[in-house]
Order: C-alpha cells, then sequence, then structure tokens
C-alpha cells in the first residue's frame, strides 16, 4: 500500500510537471504578446521592450520555464501581467466558491444520473428506458447558457424561490448546482446503466436471485457496489473539470468560481494565471483520481493496490 | 536660459476656450442612499497609473483626482486639484497652483510633492503603466526612471511648475487622464504591488470593501475638497454577471446600473416597452468602428482598390445588426468630435463604382483576401456582412475569427490585410482629435506592434499633426482644429481606412436614479459620473 502510494505520487508529480510544460510551451508559441497587452495601445517600442526585459520575456523558453518552475517549487506562483495581484490569492479567493459548487453539482449529479441509470438498466429495452436514454442524450447536448437562463428564469425571476445569482447562502447555490446536475447527470446515467447491465448478468447475481433473495435486496446489496466502480472513476475526472471552471454557469449565476477568472486571463493573454489555474486544475484532477483508486479496494474487496 | 525664459516670459493667465464655468449640481438632488451597478468581468486594479479597462476607468475617477477635470457630462475642461495655472509665452511651462487642504482618504494633506511623485511614478518604466506614452511631451520623459522627471518641480507646497520639451496643445487634456491622478507616496509604498487593491486617493468616493472576484463597495468620502458631493452614500458594484441576467435583476428591483448595458438580443424588446425605454438615456461616444486595409499588402497598397473598398460597404445595414445603436461614419473623427468635418459627404456606397475602380486597377475578377476580427459578439456578424459586401464587387474575403489578443498581434506584426476593429478600437481617451491619430494613423503606430494596423504612414500629414499640436494657444483653437480636419481629409483622400460607424451610448437606470440624463451619458465618466448622479429615495 505505501510503495503504491509512493509510486503514484511519483507519477503524479511527472504528470504535472509535463503539464506545466505543454502548458508554458503553448503559451510561449501562441501568437498574441502578453506585453503588447500590458503596455497599451499608445506605448512605444522602446516602452514594450523595457517591460519585456522586466518581465523576463526576452529570455529564451528554457530559461523562462525553468524560473517559472523555481519559482514554484518555493511556491510562488507569480504576480498576474495586468492585475498586479499574487495568482495564489486570486485563486486562493475563488477556490471556496468553487469547490462548493463543484460540491453541488457532483451531488446532483450522482442523485440524477444514477437513479436514472439503475432504473434504465433494471427496465432495459423498455419504453421508460428508452425516455431516459433520450434525456440523458438532450442533457449532455443542451447548450449551458439556454439551460442556466431558463432555470433561472423560471425558478428564480418568474416564481421568486430563489434569488437571481450571486453567492453567499444555501438558496444561492441550489440554482447553479441543479443547472450543473442535469447537464452532467448524462454521463452518469449512460455509465451507470451500463454498467449495472453487466453485473445484472454476472453469475453471481444469478445465484442470488436463485436463491430467492428480493429483487431491491439484490440490486443495491449485491450489484450495486460493484457497478457504481467505473463511476467513481469519473467523479475523479468531473473534478478536474469543475477545478477547471465552469465559465458559462458561473457567469449567468454570477458565480464567483475560478472558470470566470480563467477566461478572462486567457482572453488577455495573463500567462501568470493561466498557468495557475492549469496547475491547480490538474492538480484536482490528479488527486481526485487518485482518491478513487484508493476508495475503489473498500467497495470491492477483489481490487488489490499494487 | 529656461530659468530666465520662466522669469520674464508674459504668463498668460488665463481660461482656455472651453473651459468651463462652475458647474451647478442639480438642485433637487438628495443626500444619502446606495446603489448598485453589475459588471460581467471582474476589475482588474484600481491603481490609476494601471487601470486602463472599461469598467475600471470611470471607477479610478472617482477614487483620484488629477490637477485637471471635466465639466461632468461634457468633454470641456475644469480646474480639479489645480485651482488656477498659467501657461508660458512659448506654451512650455505650466505652473499650477494647487488647492489647499485637500486630503487623501488617509488623512494626510496633498502638496505639490505628491503631483511629482505620482508623475514620476507613471512615467517610470518599473511602474509599467500603459499610459506612460501620454506623457512624453514632457522634458526628461526619455530619461525617467528611478530619478524621476526632470521637467517636473516643485516650487513651493502648494506650486507645481510643468516644463515640456515642445508645445503640446492637449496637454491639460493628458492631466485630466486617469494615468495623471495624485498618489499619496506612502500608502503606494506600503501596499507595493497591491495598491490597485489598496487605493487611497482624493476622490469623492473612497474604497470600503473589495471582496475579490465578488463586489466592491464604495463610500462616500466626506472630506471631499468639491462641496456638496457626492450624493450617494455609497455604490456597490457586483461583477461577475451576465448582462442578460443584470437586466432581469434592474427590471425585479435589484440593479440600479447594468454597467454592460442593454444585450442585443434584449434591446428591441426593452425599447418596445414604454416603461422601460423612457428609463434608456441615449448619447454619443467618441467611438468609431472601422476596417483597417493594409497599404503594404498588395493590392490592398494601390489607393483605387481601397477607394473601391469604402464605396463597396453597405454601413446602413451593418448598422442595422447592431440594432441600430450606432450612426454611419464617413471620417475617422466621430461627430461629437471637436474637428470633425461636417461637410464631408464621404464615400458613397455605390456597387457600379466600386467595380469600375477596381476594374481600372486591373482587378476586375476581383482578389482573395483575410478579414480579422475579435470573435465576441456582434463582431462576426458585422464581418459576414463586410464579407458579403466585398462579395459583391469580386472580393474574396476569408474570415479570421479570432481572440482579442490575436487579432492585435496580427494587426500589429502587419500580417493582416483587412481588419474589423470592432471591440477594440478605437475610444478616445480624451475628447481631442490628436487622439484619433498619432497611435492609429500616424508613422508612430505603423512600425512593428504598434496600433496603426493599416500600416499607414504620410510623413506630410505627420508634419502637419505636429503643427497642430503645437498650437496650445488658445485663441488659436480655431485654427488647430481646422488644421486637424485637414489631416483628416488628407486621411480619406488615401482611404487607408473604412470608417464605419460611430457608436452610440444607451444606458438603462432604475426608476429612483436621480441626476440630468447628460450624467448618465457623459463621455469621459462611464457607464455614468458616480460623483453627481442621486437617488429619488
Amino acid at each position: 500500500m505505501a510503495a503504491y502510494l509512493i509510486r503514484r505520487l511519483v507519477i503524479s508529480a511527472l504528470i504535472l510537471l509535463g503539464v506545466s510544460f505543454i502548458t508554458f510551451f503553448l503559451l510561449f508559441v501562441l501568437p498574441a504578446d502578453p506585453v503588447r497587452q500590458i503596455a497599451g495601445r499608445s506605448a512605444t517600442a522602446e516602452a514594450v521592450e523595457n517591460i519585456r526585459q522586466q518581465l523576463g520575456l526576452d529570455q529564451p523558453f528554457i530559461v523562462q520555464y525553468a524560473r517559472y518552475l523555481g519559482a514554484l517549487v518555493q511556491g510562488d506562483m507569480g504576480r498576474s501581467y495586468l492585475q498586479k495581484t499574487e495568482v495564489a490569492e486570486l485563486i486562493w479567493s475563488r477556490l471556496p466558491a468553487t469547490l462548493l459548487l463543484m460540491a453541488g453539482a457532483i451531488f446532483c449529479e450522482l442523485v440524477l444520473g444514477l437513479t436514472m441509470g439503475i432504473v434504465a438498466a433494471l427496465w432495459r429495452g423498455r419504453a421508460l428506458d428508452q425516455t431516459l436514454m433520450v434525456t440523458s442524450f438532450v442533457t449532455v447536448s443542451a447548450p449551458q447558457f439556454v439551460v442556466s437562463l431558463l432555470l433561472l428564469y423560471v425558478f428564480a425571476v418568474k416564481l421568486g424561490w430563489f434569488p437571481i445569482g450571486g453567492y453567499g447562502t444555501f438558496a444561492h447555490l441550489v440554482l447553479p448546482a441543479v443547472t450543473l446536475g442535469i447537464l452532467g447527470s448524462g454521463w452518469y446515467s449512460r455509465m451507470m446503466r451500463s454498467s449495472m447491465i453487466d453485473v445484472l448478468r454476472a453469475d453471481y447475481i444469478r445465484t442470488a436471485r436463485a436463491k430467492g433473495l428480493g429483487r431491491a435486496r439484490i440490486v443495491l446489496r449485491h450489484a450495486l457496489p460493484n457497478a457504481i466502480l467505473p463511476v467513481i472513476a469519473m467523479i475523479g475526472i468531473d473534478i478536474g473539470v469543475f477545478m477547471g471552471g465552469i465559465v458559462v454557469v458561473e457567469s449567468v449565476f454570477g458565480w464567483p468560481g475560478i472558470g470566470q477568472l480563467a477566461w478572462q486571463a486567457i482572453q488577455r493573454v495573463d500567462i501568470p494565471i493561466i498557468m495557475g489555474v492549469t496547475l491547480v486544475s490538474a492538480c484536482a484532477i490528479v488527486l481526485g483520481n487518485l482518491l478513487a483508486d484508493l476508495i475503489a479496494p473498500f467497495i470491492d474487496p477483489r481490487i488489490k493496490l499494487r | 536660459m529656461k530659468k530666465l525664459l520662466a522669469s520674464t516670459a508674459v504668463m498668460l493667465a488665463l481660461a482656455l476656450p472651453g473651459v468651463a464655468q462652475e458647474y451647478t449640481p442639480d438642485p433637487a438632488a438628495k443626500p444619502g442612499g446606495t446603489i448598485t451597478i453589475t459588471y460581467k468581468d471582474d476589475v482588474a486594479t484600481l491603481d490609476p497609473a494601471i487601470g486602463y479597462d472599461w469598467q475600471n476607468w470611470s471607477m479610478i475617477k472617482s477614487l483620484f483626482d488629477g490637477l485637471m477635470d471635466y465639466t461632468p457630462g461634457t468633454t470641456e475642461l475644469r480646474p480639479g486639484l489645480a485651482e488656477s495655472y498659467e501657461i508660458s509665452e512659448d506654451g512650455l511651462i505650466y505652473t499650477f497652483k494647487l488647492r489647499a487642504g485637500v486630503k487623501f482618504h488617509n488623512g494626510r494633506e496633498m502638496t505639490a510633492d505628491d503631483v511629482k511623485y505620482s508623475l514620476d511614478r507613471v512615467t517610470n518604466p518599473a511602474t509599467q503603466s500603459p499610459g506612460a506614452g501620454f506623457f512624453g511631451a514632457i522634458a526628461g520623459f526619455d530619461a525617467a526612471g528611478e530619478g524621476g522627471l526632470s521637467g517636473v518641480e516643485v516650487v513651493d507646497p502648494l506650486t507645481v511648475k510643468i516644463t515640456l520639451s515642445r508645445p503640446d496643445a492637449t496637454f491639460l487634456h493628458v492631466m485630466a487622464l486617469n494615468f495623471a491622478s495624485v498618489v499619496p507616496k506612502e500608502a503606494v509604498d506600503e501596499a507595493g504591488a497591491d495598491f490597485g487593491k489598496k487605493p487611497v486617493g482624493t476622490g469623492a468616493y473612497k474604497l470600503a470593501e473589495w471582496t475579490l472576484g465578488q463586489r466592491l463597495v464604495f463610500e462616500k468620502n466626506a472630506d471631499y475638497w468639491r462641496p456638496g458631493v457626492p450624493f450617494l452614500d455609497s455604490i456597490v458594484f457586483e461583477v461577475g454577471q451576465e448582462p442578460v441576467v443584470a437586466l432581469l435583476r434592474l427590471q425585479n428591483g435589484e440593479v440600479d446600473l447594468p454597467g454592460d448595458g442593454i444585450p442585443p438580443a434584449k434591446f428591441q424588446e426593452v425599447m418596445a416597452d414604454p416603461a422601460q425605454a423612457a428609463r434608456v438615456v441615449q448619447g454619443g461616444q467618441l467611438q468609431t468602428g472601422y476596417i483597417t486595409l493594409n497599404v503594404t499588402t498588395p493590392p490592398l497598397d494601390k489607393v483605387e482598390v481601397r477607394k473601391a473598398i469604402n464605396m463597396a460597404i453597405n454601413k446602413e445595414r451593418i448598422t442595422q445588426i447592431i440594432n441600430g445603436r450606432a450612426i454611419p461614419a464617413n471620417q475617422p473623427l466621430p461627430p461629437s468630435m471637436p474637428g470633425y468635418t461636417a461637410d464631408y459627404a464621404g464615400y458613397p456606397y455605390d456597387v457600379e463604382g466600386a467595380k469600375k475602380l477596381l476594374a481600372d486597377a486591373g482587378l476586375a475578377d476581383g482578389f482573395e483576401t483575410d478579414l480579422y476580427v475579435m470573435n465576441t459578439d456582434p463582431n462576426p456578424r458585422i464581418a459576414q456582412a463586410i464579407q458579403q459586401d466585398l462579395a459583391a464587387i469580386g472580393i474574396t474575403a476569408n474570415i479570421q475569427n479570432l481572440a482579442q489578443a490575436n487579432v492585435i498581434e496580427a494587426g500589429g506584426a502587419g500580417t493582416a490585410p483587412m481588419i474589423w476593429s470592432g471591440g477594440m478600437a478605437w475610444i478616445a481617451d480624451f475628447p481631442d482629435p490628436s487622439n484619433f491619430y498619432g497611435p492609429i494613423l500616424g508613422c508612430a503606430g505603423a512600425g512593428e506592434g504598434g496600433w496603426n494596423w493599416s500600416k499607414f504612414c504620410d510623413e506630410s500629414l505627420d508634419a502637419k499633426a505636429v503643427e497642430a499640436d503645437s498650437m496650445f494657444d488658445p485663441a488659436k483653437s480655431a485654427d488647430r482644429l481646422k488644421l486637424w480636419s485637414d489631416v483628416y481629409m488628407g486621411v480619406m483622400e488615401q482611404a487607408p481606412w473604412v470608417p464605419v460607424f460611430n457608436e452610440e451610448r444607451y444606458t438603462m437606470k432604475s426608476e429612483r436614479m436621480g441626476g440630468e440624463d447628460a450624467l448618465y451619458v457623459d463621455p469621459v465618466s462611464i457607464p455614468v459620473n458616480y460623483d453627481y448622479v442621486w437617488v429619488k429615495q
């Protein structure tokens, strides 16, 4: 177990190093000059060059990358080019909102997705199954902007059950979390359905049935723990998606998450922020996956970590 | 020698034409109350040396003051922290007399040392101010650094003398820019790079709260040096909200001003409802939307081709794409800018004439080119309309739909044959015709990386521009504007641009907002002049 953990952590660190290198490289070759964004539209060529030197952007790629990494390992993510604020502070200030929305959204996704998936698997091939699968297809392909706005309009503006966007109380969380839950439930329901169908075909389920166990007991006690494994792996990936930010839903609901920060930084080539957000979300994906793998043996004792 | 000049020169103690008399605020205005304003984008910084965005420009104006200012709702200069000023006969020395007893938000009295410190700071390359270039006329600008500007001298605690290296008719406008705001050294030193998050100025409001990514609260500066203002107790800025949602909240009474305006998809609905339309204020804007034609890229290097393109664009139809929220343009300057040539007819919309010009240039079969455009609505739709207009005269334009930074890069590098300027350029920094020339049409901006995306450079027009800007004498103001008009007519003769439209501003406000309409379409403080608006209950 300890050896496994150490090996995984080393691999994780290598993955993060790779992510940082690729992102940094892409930003380096991008045909957009961050210095122009800082220097403003009336700047002279000398002023631009001066800023380029101050930021070390006149250096070769490998020097810039080494400097960035050097600062990073000392915990310094740098300062935003345009805001001049510490990147760590900018990300940190948005982290609570991001984590809260992530938790709420994954909860809604699981409740909706797992229920739909189990029901569809049990009634496989019937009208109910088909309806649910079409629904999941629709939710997965629905445009985020339209769904967010529709829910906001109906439940906040017309019915007045929830505030019209914002952040702070539980009531503020409900609509964005439910929106994301609906939009993401399709993935979970489809995965749950196929995984459940596989498990229901297994011999031990047939045995359980032959023993005369009740259907509910078979499904919940015997089938579900095994069927849910691939779904747990998916949560790990989902965490990364949420940490990278959900720009549209955040901006419709005025949710101060990390997505808006990343989006604005990308628009204006604010490299330190883009790097920071990318690395934080990559970290989350890596840790999420690691966590999912560590949990797996507790759910299915057949799995051994080596 | 310089000293001798200053002491013997007859000083012009004066008011420039266009420098207003004392402004009287709305007599019905009542103090008190709080308003809520929303923005989609986060506020990047409130450091006046750095801030150069749509949202923070007017916020900074309310937190800080410069030596000069504008009469609310107008483009007329008025003294700010300077009580009066004198210009030497040769136009090279500006002596500003400061108001006594003006206090920073930290309680300390503002003095001439602060003025010098602030100008030294903004021009120091280490500050990385996007506005440093505006101060290029101050003596010692090229050597500016830790040592400060040699051209700015403290005469006594309430007198600052600024020496220019060349006469600059726009200098008082420059001193009214946010970049010229006076900041206290000790507060900047204490906050360091975080000054933009912990601003301290002399303005009508002070920053009370800033929750990153969520909201900012400004509260009234009770010690403000202008008596009677501001009226509001506080202003809440909520950031990160979609314009459509902001409008819904306004309709629900939760928001007083949607900072990003009325979203295009909702514009007709709002204007069709008399109750809502009554709360919309319309006004001009010092903005021009244009297509740049790169004069170094064949076949756009031929003036006939550029004229043909000017005649091919249906500007009326393009203004309809943005719900008619603009008026068709025929020259670089917007109509509300001094120096605008009112009797110029511009190139007519004439498809047959355009085809004939193309044929004259030996391109009867047309040609293929690229049109760069920023990828946010409505710009791609406008680019499509341009593409169709060009197709009608045989030109195939491939649209390059890119992020803002990438379009700016291509424009600066000169690799873009044509660019639709929407979303990027050009809104005036200050209300003077000079501001529409240098960086975007003059030789200075035509170099690698400059904002003159046409790469248009005419030495004789540049010389005229320099001549115009050296006419600092207010008595020659009319001659100066005539000269500027000539410059822009000279530009149109060579057609490096297709001026397409001048945007109009439509500001929507809640029922309870008070104050004259001009404050809501203030040409300098966008979206509104926070210092003078008030609430009815």
